[in-house]
């Protein structure tokens, strides 16, 4: 029981890797929130969890949402030890010289607002509970770009930034913040984009999976990776190895 | 059931520091301990692993050759078997900058933390491939990524674990096709045995020493924190990860 006890808030967990994660979580002993846009997904899932876990219906990019979530969760469980900032959106290549503003504004407030307000709100209840840690799903598009992804690229480049600023900063707090760089892992979002062409240019030979991510989730919710903040953790297959 | 049940694992520098408390580490978890360094007190902390109800020998190696590697080899076979994972652990550090270090200083630092790590892949590899994989996991440095107060004066160090960087994406990239996973980890300031050498006698000392440069107190970490990373790489659990640089720093390579 690597996260007996600990709180856990998890970012579109109903479905692909956020589900995967919630799951991992639970069974590591963590009391977990779920939250997404999904509902009946979701709440499929914390039923299945029994009473350590709950789920909550929340739109990231919603301010008030993020409020209630905080609250609900402190209410319910306690003050917030981890929060994984998980809940994220991709669409499809576009030109950038036809790249639509509304897409590319869309994008960055699911992708980057939400982390902003994710930290913003938590803060104060893991200052409670005397530290915590952060964890926040950018990407290897957030290192090394995507091609015809301008806005992707943009939103996962400021996760990694600001996981950095929050990291210097929480630091005094006992907060820890990491951010997770996954390539080409197999979910409902990207499943599309994986063909056995792609794959054989990773030194693994493959794409990964929900569940090996999650092991690193856990890895860096646990107090096993207390002395780790501000770094990048890729699990890609050694694709920018 | 251990997080690194059935595994033979080897881990050099294991008779103290990080290299011992990996070696404990591993053997809670349930893995079959190669301990392997240089010095004479191995035999007795190999003694201790046993004793608390862990499986582990200790075999006598000096990194820097190749019969040595051979020796270690051998002995893991002989005894477990196989080989799973590889912790090139064992390192040395000598504060001698770019001016004042001696032919003879660059080529021991750059022997035991460089060639060694090479000499150690080379040896195991085989067996990995044969076996169907393996994890390797190369001690590198946050030196290999800044330089300044975190490489400790030492232009040797930190030419080295740059090195061990760049060696552990090749090794990465060339030997995926196996299912050979290398990582390399990047401690910051960890309080061992090397900072106890340089006269720092505490874990809360050394932070004093390094504070504002990590984020978080008491701005120096331990050996466990760099054990729970070889033990993360070790496992199955990162079985999609390879070509990482996983830093454990408390924020310093971030100028926190």
């Amino acid at each position: 029981m690597r996260l007996k006890d600990k709180v856990i808030i998890v970012t579109g967990g109903a479905r692909g890797m956020g589900a995967s994660h919630v799951k991992k979580l639970a069974g590591e002993g963590a009391k977990v929130v779920i939250t997404d846009i999904l509902e009946e997904e979701g709440a499929r899932i914390a039923k299945d969890l029994g009473k350590n876990a709950m789920f909550i219906k929340q739109d990231v990019t919603d301010i008030a949402d993020w409020k209630h979530v905080v609250e609900k969760t402190e209410e319910t469980f306690g003050p917030v030890n981890v929060l994984v900032n998980n809940a994220g959106i991709d669409v499809p290549e576009q030109d950038l010289d036809n790249y639509s503003e509304e897409t590319y504004l869309k994008v960055i407030a699911v992708n980057q607002h939400s982390v902003f307000y994710g930290m913003k709100y938590v803060v104060p209840s893991m200052k409670k509970a005397g530290g915590g840690s952060i964890v926040n799903i950018s990407s290897l598009a957030g290192i090394i770009g995507a091609y015809k992804k301008i806005a992707y690229t943009a939103s996962k480049f400021a996760v990694r930034g600001m996981t950095k600023a929050a990291a210097k900063e929480l630091g005094e707090f006992g907060i820890r913040v990491n951010s997770i760089h996954p390539g080409f892992i197999r979910t409902p979002m990207t499943e599309h984009l994986i063909n056995d062409e792609l794959v054989q240019m990773f030194p693994l030979r493959r794409e990964g999976h929900p569940e090996e991510v999650s092991d690193l989730v856990v890895f860096l919710a646990s107090d096993e990776s207390s002395y780790c903040t501000g770094a990048e953790f890729v699990i890609d297959g050694g694709m920018n190895a | 059931m251990g997080r690194l049940s059935g595994k033979v694992a080897i881990i050099t520098g294991a008779a103290s520091g990080m290299g011992l408390a990996g070696a404990q580490l591993f053997a809670k978890e349930g893995a079959k301990v190669v301990a392997a360094d240089i010095a004479e007190t191995l035999e007795e902390k190999v003694e201790e692993i046993v004793k608390e109800g862990g499986e582990a020998i200790a075999v006598k190696l000096d990194v820097t050759k190749p019969e040595s590697w051979q020796e270690v080899v051998d002995r893991t076979i002989e005894t477990y078997g196989k080989i799973d994972v590889l912790v090139n652990n064992a390192g040395i550090h000598i504060p001698k900058g770019i001016l004042e270090a001696e032919l003879d200083d660059w080529n021991l630092v750059m022997a035991v933390n460089t060639t060694g790590v090479w000499l150690g892949m080379k040896a195991v590899i085989p067996h990995m491939q044969k076996n169907g994989g393996g994890s390797i996991i190369n001690t590198s440095s946050i030196a290999a990524i800044v330089g300044g107060v975190g490489d400790g004066g030492g232009a040797a160090y930190s030419a080295s674990k740059g090195a061990v960087r760049a060696l552990t994406k090749h090794a990465a990239q060339w030997f995926g096709d196996d299912n050979i996973r290398v990582n390399s980890v990047h401690p910051g300031a960890i309080f061992t045995g090397m900072a106890k050498a340089a006269g720092i006698t505490s874990r809360e000392e050394m932070g004093k020493h390094y504070e504002g440069r990590s984020a978080l107190k008491p701005y120096a970490g331990e050996p466990m924190d760099i054990a729970y990373a070889y033990l993360y790489l070790a496992s199955d659990e990162s079985k999609y990860v390879t070509g990482l640089e996983l830093v454990v720093d408390g924020g310093w390579t971030t100028r926190s």
